[in-house]
This record gives C-alpha cells, structure tokens and sequence, in this order.
C-alpha cells in the first residue's frame, strides 16, 4: 500500500515570534526553519506502517518555498522513499494546499494520506479535512492510534473528553494529534542516504490548480500582554486574596 | 443576511459552546438559524429553539448523523449552507473536524478560531500559538468560520422561542461507520465550562500526584488542566491539555500548578479573569502573566491550599 505523507516547513517551535513592526506579519528573516512537529508525527507513523510490512512505499509532499526541500529531505531522511515538492513561493491558504494535494492524490493514488492536524504558523487546522472533501475520502482527524485492517483503517481519534474510534474505508485521510507517536531522529547514515533519494519539483501550473484565495490578512499585532500582579508569600495569603480582593473563591 | 450556527449537542441537549457561538453570530448582525443535525435530537432542537436570539431552528434528524461524522453531515450542512451569508461552528473537535470539509465543498476558504468580530465581513483570530492576532477579510460568498468560545460571552440559553423546522438531507456515504467512544466519566465540571480550572505540569513529576490537584478541585468545583509537557511526559490524558494545542480556557480562576508558562500554554489560559501561579522556580515566564504568584514546592502549596480553601 501507497502512503503519502504532507510536510510544512514552519518556524521552529522554539523560537519565539515577533510581530512586524508594520503589523504586515512576523518577521521570519534569519528564524529557524524546521518541519512543522505535527507533520513528524505523520512521517513517523508511515514509517512505523512501512516498519510492519503494511505499507510499501511513502512519498512526502511539501507545498512551500524551493527551501522546504531541507524539509523533505529530512524526511527522506527519517525513511521516506521519495519526495514531491510543489514549488511556491506565495504563503497559501488551506483550501488552495489541499487543492494541490488533491492534484498530487490524483497522480499518485495513495490508499492512505497522512497530515498534521495544524501547523503551528497559521494554526487553522483545515487542510487534511479539505483535502478529504475535494478527494471524496473518508477522513481521520486528530488521530492517536492508526490501524490498517484489509480494506479499511481504524482510526482513534482525540475528541473533547475522550476518545472515539471510527472505521474508514480505503483510501482515507488521517490527520495526527500528538499523542499517536514519538517521532525518531535521523541518523548520519539515513541523512547521508536521503541525499540520494529521488526528490521532484513541480508547479502548481503544472498541476493545473488554481491557488486564488478569498480571504487576506489586514494586519498581524502583538497580542495584549497582561499586566504583572503581585507575589504572595504564603498560601494562607494567597487563600485570603483570592476570598477578599479578586472575590473569585 | 442569514447566519447558520451548526450546534454542538449530546442528541439530548445543547452544549455549551453553542452559546457562545451564536453570541458570534449576533455580533456579525442578521437573522441566525440553527442547525440540529443528529439522531433522535428532538430534545436538543427544543433546547436549541429557546437561545436568545435564535430566529428559526433546523433539525436533520437521521441516524446517519448520530454520531456526527464528518462524511456524512459535511454534505449536509454545505448544502443547507449555500444560502446563507456566513456558517458558524464552534471550535470544538467536532467544529473543528466537519466545518473544513463544508468549506471545500463549497470550494471558499475558512476562517478558524476567531475571538473577535470587527465586521460582517473581518474577523480576528490568533496565530503563531496566539503570538500574533491576525486581522483578515474574506470575499467568500459564504463565509465559513470557526468560533472560539472565550471570544464571545454566550448568549442567554432561555428566552427565545424560534420555530423548529424539519429538514432532510444526505443518508450515510458509506465511507466510515462509528466504532467506539471512550468518553472520560467525571463529576467534574468540563474544563471550557468550569468557572475554576487548576491544571498541572511537568512539575507534578508523575499522573499519581495529580490527586493533589483532584482534592483541591473537588473542594472548588473546578476542573483539571494539563499543560502541554504533562500529557507529553505521559501523566495525564490529552483531553486535558490547556493550551493553543489543546484547550482553550477562560475561567474566573485559573491556577497553574509546576507549570513554567510556556507560550503555547499561555494560549491556552490568558484570557481567564484571574491568574494563579504556583512555582518553585521565581524566574517561571508563568509569573509573568499571574495575577498572583507564589514561589513555593507544589507539593508543600497544593496540600495546605486543600485545607484552606
């Protein structure tokens, strides 16, 4: 079985983003770039399936800038087979990244997609649901367990207050939540051999999509900051604050 | 303009968030509908006629939407959808999982997680784990949008009498089936809901000592919070976790116990009334943003707190 996995290249997560002083956006000159953690997730898990024989070849798939190839070869590295990069310099909205999936779903007719359930830039959580739509495939998201059985995938996903199990037919789309692996590093060897591994560019005309947008970002702030409070130096004060100053207990 | 809220709902009554979600909707303007798609919601759709402000109630009663998945009430909704100026849900999983696959089918874009209404047609909303406030503006001839409920004040859940109107809609698209739900059994209130949350972090150590915080929280009616390191290092389920990942909170009180404030978490909690911090370590980025902090061991602090409160 076919797996495609899609990748972002975002901002590392631990780096701490400043907004323009424009409010244009954030400023991401000389930031460190890294895959987006929830997409890791998504790579490692078609890693484990490969691991266990069900699946038989991954192809990651990154719509971004020329240097979102780093990205792809980091998960070639990590035991992807080859890698598909969409070529686009424009920052797109989900819709238009799913449609571009969708294309590239059509091409390679994967039985089982895997995404991150957001990207931690523009955190909208939209994309692996889209592309469900556009492709006409069940969908999986926020998953925390994945298992493929004959013609269909069991996915558990996390839902508010618990748990929930659903059965997909295949091809499906699943989208990762953290808790459903921890991904590995890359080993020298693995990096050295990704260099190798096949890598494609190609552009969204090429796919024939459209990436026009119906929504565009007026500014981008700071958000308001609180203001400092106080120190309390013992619980019986901050009981006695909480009672007779904030009045909340 | 005609607004259609999606509701949140158990079948047998409305939760809470829908509240706030229509609170959204007024403040966009225009006649707001509501949307009950399950099976056997009569009880809900009742409920749902009653919010403040709601003009008319629609209710798809059909077994294939009992357990609202999204291949077969997406279909539903952007049909019912395509005549209406913007379709509201909440940002719940449930929000979160169907209103995407409306929006594509729709063929226009989503706007997720907005906090703040600046027109019918611009909309605020968070980025960058709420680092950034983006303002953006949609064209789309239905604009789809997500509602983040500590955004809005809900909505008055009585005093409204809209009329209930049956509506059909799509069967099952054969594409998935409903296996289980493990929902977490608690008497506690549910953590959006709570009007107190005390949640841990990795300073709690192991999930065993989260009965520290469970006695405090059974004595305040609050509920339990996570922080994003504690359900990674495993001590707590990710149900609970507060934060731009996880849950978004604004209770009257909000107590961070061993967590060190990290951004991701603070996005989780910031809008709460008042913040309480309690951390061994004085340079925490948790105090930055505490109303009240005390520099103290958790495990000496949590217990005397228990027997004061």
């Amino acid at each position: 079985m076919k797996v495609l996995v899609a990748v972002k290249r975002v901002v590392d997560f631990n780096v701490k983003v400043r907004v323009k002083a424009d409010n244009s956006g954030v400023d991401l000159a000389n930031v460190k770039m890294s895959m987006n953690p929830f997409c890791e997730i998504a790579v490692e898990e078609a890693v484990r399936l490969k691991e266990k024989g069900v699946a038989s070849e991954i192809v990651v798939v990154s719509i971004g800038p020329t240097t979102a190839q780093e990205q792809l070869r980091t998960a070639l590295a990590l035991g992807a087979d080859r890698a598909i990069l969409v070529d686009c310099a424009d920052e797109l909205n989900s819709l238009a990244v799913a449609k571009l999936l969708k294309a590239v779903v059509d091409k390679e007719q994967p039985q089982l997609v895997i995404l991150g359930k957001q990207s931690i830039d523009s955190d909208n959580n939209q994309t692996g649901q889209m592309l469900a739509a556009l492709s006409g495939y069940a969908q999986g998201t926020f998953a925390s367990k994945v298992e493929v059985a004959g013609d269909k995938v069991n996915v558990t996903r996390e839902v508010d207050g618990g748990l929930q199990t659903v059965a997909l037919s295949l091809p499906a789309i699943v989208t990762t939540d953290l808790r459903l692996n921890e991904p590995r590093y890359a080993s020298l060897p693995n990096i050295m051999k990704a260099k190798k591994k096949p890598l494609e560019v190609i552009t969204p005309d090429a796919l024939g999509v459209s990436t026009a947008s119906t929504v565009k970002t007026l500014k981008v702030e700071a958000p308001a900051t609180r203001s400092a409070g106080v120190m309390v130096k013992s619980v019986a004060e901050l009981v006695e604050k909480l009672k007779n100053e904030a009045k909340v207990i | 303009m005609t607004i259609l809220v999606i509701a949140e709902h158990s079948n047998a009554a409305i939760a809470a968030a829908t509240l706030n979600t229509v609170a959204a909707a007024q403040a966009i303007g225009g006649d707001i509908h509501v949307l009950v798609a399950g099976s056997a919601c009569g009880a809900a759709a009742e409920a749902a006629a009653k919010i403040a402000g709601v003009a008319k109630v629609l209710v798809a009663d059909n077994a294939a939407y009992a357990h609202q998945l999204p291949e077969n009430v997406a279909p539903l909704v952007a049909e019912l959808g395509k005549g209406y100026s913007h379709i509201l849900a909440c940002a719940t999983a449930n929000g979160k999982n169907i209103l995407p696959r409306v929006a594509a089918q729709l063929d226009v874009d989503q706007i997720s997680e907005i906090i703040a209404v600046v027109s019918a047609d611009t909309f605020m909303r968070p980025i960058y784990a709420g680092n950034a406030i983006a303002t953006v503006q949609s064209t789309a001839s239905v604009k789809v949008i997500t509602v983040r409920s500590t955004g809005f004040d809900p909505v008055a859940a009585e005093g409204g009498s809209a009329a209930v109107e049956a509506v059909s809609g799509s069967a099952d698209a054969g594409k998935s089936a409903f296996v289980a739900e493990e929902l977490a059994k608690s008497d506690r209130p549910e953590l959006t809901a709570a009007k107190i949350v005390i949640s841990g972090g990795r300073g709690m150590q192991n999930g065993d000592n989260f009965q520290l915080l469970y006695k405090v929280a059974d004595k305040l009616g609050a509920a339990v919070g996570a922080s994003r390191a504690a359900v990674d290092a495993g001590f707590v389920p990710n149900d609970m976790q507060v934060g731009q990942t996880g849950k978004i909170v604004a209770p009257q009180l909000y107590i961070a116990v061993g967590i060190s404030g990290a951004i991701q978490h603070l996005a989780g909690m910031k809008d709460s009334k008042v913040i309480v911090a309690i951390n061994k370590d004085a340079d925490a980025p948790i105090f930055q943003v505490a109303d009240y902090g005390l520099v103290a061991d958790l495990f000496e602090a949590v217990p005397e707190l228990e027997k004061l409160v």
